[in-house]
């Protein structure tokens, strides 16, 4: 039952249960993920090559006496140009999906997928050589804290130019002045104080602003954003979403956008997945998601954002906290926790099924907000 | 940075003063009678007497250690009772030897500790890491004394390949003598265009030093092989990982850049450890320096010369601390550029 | 008032478990501890065991069998008094490790108390104390341990003060620096919000949580005070003759090193070996208790 997953179907087939805002359930076509389905091939033929294919991403830590289970089995896809954002609470293994798909792990990692592509590319065959050649030139990540991304004893110029340099691009005067060019392209101001400067020298905004520029340097096909204002101010953070929107936009890379924060992803990202536990239990456009979202645990973290108007009421919080031990779980990971809990939920692990086109979630009662008597 | 420099300049001239009212205390006051001591075994009451006036051992302590002081300040650092002859002098004319040992063996311990560092950091676990660990463990645990004793009874004895002892065969002071300038007989001997010379010393310098060495390769190839380890789980590391960077240029410049700077702290360990551990070296070796002076005067409890040795190599070991922590603060940015 | 006390306590409990089964599985581990534990056993049986002990315990004088090459009746060799170099080899253990471990345990005594009252206090206490500590911890090694000796004169118990003068800054250092880092964590601003005293928040949470970094120091220690004792002994400021001292039996064995080998390379090997072992399993016990020295 566990690891095989429905293929898109192109249309709902069978209404199953109506409930309230439900809606209707595809029939499952359980595959081996290996062979595509008839609707399938023709679906891939249509559209464009995914930036990033992740089916079944399973990953492990190996340590000396215990196996920890981190990631039990991601679906995602990014279209090209398209901005996704991948949510959810700490622990939940979004920072380890944006590392995978980089194959940044240690070596006590343990990764298995039925597919890692980017840009068609098998990830999980390529040797060093090449993925050192696509890490920072095809795909680029953005990390969360700027200050200790940068080494403190170089200038940010030699930096950049490192990249450049490591890259077989422009080397010289070339390289600074193609840094220069991507320097203003994200608003930095004084940009040759910045080239000049050592880290420390810097503000948490501009170094963030560095960052882009270093992983803009290549013309990248995706950029990877690992909680990329979690440690900036407010106002700063909001300057730096909406550079990386516009910068996007522009030039027409994809976006991998790694959050906690639901706000984050509603003003920058096309496509919404949801993370829990390892897995991805709903995956919607960012405008579905949030007028109706259908699991429960989406439903829990938008009901939790605080708001700020006069009848607010209490703060609504999910009882219950993220489990520890993925690997031991039967049945729905977040049955301890759902409102809706039956018991099939704790017997079978639902996994995601295509609600509509372009919208998934992995539960066996989607859109259900009251139990049932 | 210079506030930096002048702060630490003040510490280390109050830590010297410091130093040497202990050292002022301990010949002084712990001693029952200090003019006794000063006469030797055969003091009389009268001789005692006189002694103490002369002096000044009767006066308050502070005032002693004043005077004292600014003896010291005017060049003045006593009378050896062993050699009867001045104290600074005594030094001065024994450093050369000492120093020559010390830079010897530093030339040897800071290319191949920071390089065998390196080496075992690169692959944690393999033969070679676990080889270089084995090796720099024996270095920290042998004993200098007793690691003199067995080179001289292996090169000497069994292989007659290095001489026993001494800076230079005594025969070379008829058929080619070095013309002393600097002190340091090698430098002597290449500007006196001495090859006979030259590579006799040379030959002369290499147990003794290979002997002081051990301790320090063992201790910065461990300092420097834990700070590439450290430095390289750091998150900037990883960064240049995402962005394509060679493993060989992470580690050989991104990340040893930012290593070497604790390890800069331990060479300045180092530096000092071997101004006591050349006592034992020289001792062994019959090398005519600053150890055997400072030996030989703990042992006939000679305290002027006691007294002097002590505060030249405080404020040596000082000193050397402070060009390290100039140095550290000059190679890091961060600090440079407060 | 006794609720305080045990909510503190359970905080305080909060230490990792010793992973055993980590530091059982090191091979260097293993031999540092069995070398370690055969030390412990010669020190507390020398006397038995040794074959040629003599009246005193310092070994049988047989003046007519006086330097011997190693053979099977004499396993080392004898020295230039007949006197048997393996059995003074195992009676020798018994003084280097009572007076190291003494050492230590004395400058722990001192300096923990200080460096913990320093880190807690900080302000002018913590300025004396560390003033205090920097000076000494100024003198090059060994050479204040010289002077003392040189002071109040050779012996091994004189060598001992001088070394426990010289060591117990180190510790002072140690505890303030792990006091420090402990004082700001919320465990200890719970204690005091409660209203438990200083004095009792030191002595039943700081220190026990700060075990670590020194009981891997100490571990080390033991061999280095061996080894320093041992070289103050060889130029001839610790133990005294007839004692059975391994950096003494070094010195006397010196000026006959080049034919009669044995009588100075044995005891020599006696402390290598002994530091080395006290090195390796402090290596590993640094390891294994600090996780961020990695392998």
């Amino acid at each position: 039952m566990s690891g095989e997953r429905a293929r898109t179907g192109a249309l709902p087939i069978t209404a199953e249960q109506p409930t309230t805002g439900a809606l209707p359930i595809t029939a499952e076509q359980p595959t081996t993920g290996t062979l595509p389905s008839t609707a399938e091939q023709l679906i891939r033929a249509a559209a464009p090559t995914p930036v990033l294919e992740i089916r079944g991403l399973r990953l492990a830590f190996q340590g000396e006496e215990r196996r920890t289970v981190a990631l039990d089995g991601i679906d995602l896809v990014i279209a090209p140009g398209e901005a996704v954002g991948v949510v959810g609470e700490t622990g939940c293994g979004k920072t380890v999906t944006g590392l995978a798909a980089m194959r940044l792990l240690p070596a006590s990692a343990r990764l298995t997928a039925d597919v890692l592509q980017f840009d068609g590319r098998d990830l999980l065959t390529l040797d060093d050589g090449a993925l050192r050649r696509i890490r920072g030139a095809e795909v680029a990540m953005i990390f969360q804290n700027p200050t200790s991304a940068f080494n403190p004893v170089f200038t940010i110029g030699a930096q950049m130019a490192d990249v450049l340099a490591a890259h077989d691009r422009e080397r010289g005067d070339a390289a600074r002045e193609r840094i220069r060019i991507v320097m203003a392209s994200v608003g930095m101001p004084d940009v040759e104080r910045v080239m000049r400067a050592y880290p420390h020298q810097l503000s948490g905004g501009m170094l963030q602003r560095a960052m882009i520029a270093t992983a803009l340097l290549c013309r990248p096909r995706l950029i990877i954003a690992d909680e990329p204002t979690t440690a900036l101010d407010v106002t700063i953070a909001a300057q730096i979403l909406a550079l990386l929107r516009r910068l996007q936009l522009d030039e027409g890379f994809s976006v991998m956008l790694i959050t906690h924060d639901l706000g984050v992803v509603r003003r920058v990202c096309d496509r919404v997945a949801v993370l829990y536990a390892g897995r991805v239990v709903e995956s919607a456009t960012t405008e579905a998601l949030f007028a109706a979202p259908q699991h429960p645990y989406t439903r829990g973290l938008l009901a939790a954002v605080p708001r700020t108007s006069a009848s607010s009421g209490p703060l609504q919080t999910i009882p219950g906290s993220v489990p520890t031990d993925i690997g031991s779980i039967t049945g729905c990971a977040f049955a301890p926790r759902c409102p809706v809990v039956q018991d099939r939920c704790r017997a079978e692990a639902p996994w995601l099924r295509d609600l509509e086109p372009a919208r998934a979630a992995a539960c066996h009662f989607p859109g259900v907000s009251v139990v049932s008597a | 940075m210079t506030r930096f420099l002048a702060q630490r300049l003040g510490g280390s001239v109050i830590v010297l003063l410091g130093l040497s009212v202990i050292t002022f205390l301990l010949a002084r006051v712990v001693p029952s009678n200090a003019a006794a001591v000063f006469i030797g075994p055969r003091a009389r009451p009268d001789d005692i007497a006189r002694v103490t006036e002369q002096l000044g051992l009767n006066r308050p302590l502070p005032v002693q250690y004043v005077t004292y002081m600014s003896q010291m300040l005017t060049g003045d650092w006593g009378i050896s009772i062993g050699t009867k002859r001045p104290v600074l002098g005594e030094i001065l004319s024994r450093l050369p030897a000492t120093l020559e040992l010390i830079v010897a063996a530093m030339l040897i311990a800071i290319p191949l500790g920071l390089l065998l560092g390196i080496m075992s950091a690169r692959r944690p676990g393999s033969i070679s890491d676990v080889g270089v660990r084995v090796v720099t463990l024996i270095g920290v645990s042998l004993p200098a004394f007793f690691l003199g004793l067995i080179l001289q009874l292996i090169f000497f004895r069994g292989l007659d390949l290095l001489p026993l002892a001494g800076r230079i065969d005594s025969d070379l002071r008829f058929t080619a003598p070095i013309l002393p300038v600097t002190g340091f007989l090698t430098v002597d001997a290449l500007l006196g265009l001495n090859a006979h010379g030259f590579l006799d010393v040379m030959w002369h310098l290499v147990l003794p030093a290979l002997t002081l060495a051990a301790y320090p390769i063992g201790l910065i190839a461990r300092m420097t092989r834990a700070s590439m380890l450290e430095t390289m789980s750091r998150d900037y590391v990883r960064t240049a990982r995402a962005y394509g960077i060679g493993e060989r240029r992470i580690h050989g410049r991104l990340a040893l850049r930012n290593a070497l700077l604790p390890v800069l702290t331990i060479i300045g360990l180092v530096l000092a450890y071997s101004l006591t551990g050349t006592f034992f070296v020289e001792v062994v070796f019959n090398w005519p320096g600053l150890g055997t002076l400072a030996v030989k005067s703990i042992l006939n409890v000679d305290y002027p010369a006691i007294m002097g040795i002590t505060l030249f190599g405080a404020a040596f070991y000082l000193l050397v601390n402070l060009v390290v922590d100039v140095l550290q603060a000059w190679l890091d940015p961060r600090i440079r550029l407060a | 008032m006794a609720i305080a006390e045990a909510a503190g306590e359970q905080l305080a409990r909060r230490r990792a478990p010793f992973p055993m089964r980590a530091f059982v599985r090191d091979p260097l581990a293993i031999i540092g501890s069995v070398i370690v534990l055969l030390l412990i056993v010669l020190a507390v049986l020398g006397p038995i065991i040794a074959p040629y002990p003599g009246a005193r315990g310092t070994g049988q004088i047989d003046v007519p069998s006086a330097y011997l090459p190693p053979s099977l009746s004499h396993f080392f060799g004898t020295d230039e008094l007949g006197r048997d170099v393996f059995s003074r080899v195992i009676l020798g253990a018994r003084p280097a490790l009572v007076v190291s471990v003494l050492v230590v345990g004395f400058a722990m005594l001192i300096g923990v108390p200080l460096g913990a009252i320093a880190g807690y206090r900080r302000g002018r206490i913590d300025g004396l104390i560390m003033r205090t500590t920097d000076l000494f911890l100024a003198f090059p090694p060994l050479l204040l341990a010289m002077v003392i000796v040189a002071a109040l004169g050779p012996g091994l118990e004189h060598a001992a003060i001088a070394l426990i003068i010289s060591w117990w800054p180190w510790y002072t250092r140690i505890a303030r620096a792990v006091t420090v880092s402990l004082r700001e964590q919320p465990f200890v601003d719970a204690a005091r919000a409660i209203g438990v005293r200083d004095m009792t928040i030191i002595r039943r949470h700081i220190v026990p949580n700060s075990l670590s970094p020194l009981v891997v120091q100490a571990t080390v220690d033991v061999g280095t005070v061996i080894l320093a004792a041992g070289s103050l002994a060889f130029i001839g400021l610790g133990a005294r003759p007839p004692q059975p001292d391994w950096g003494l039996m070094v010195a006397d064995g010196r000026s006959v090193i080049l034919d009669q080998w044995w009588v100075s390379t044995f005891p020599g090997l006696a402390i290598f070996v002994t530091v080395l072992a006290f090195n390796l399993v402090g290596d590993v016990l640094l390891r294994v208790l600090d996780p961020r020295h990695g392998r």
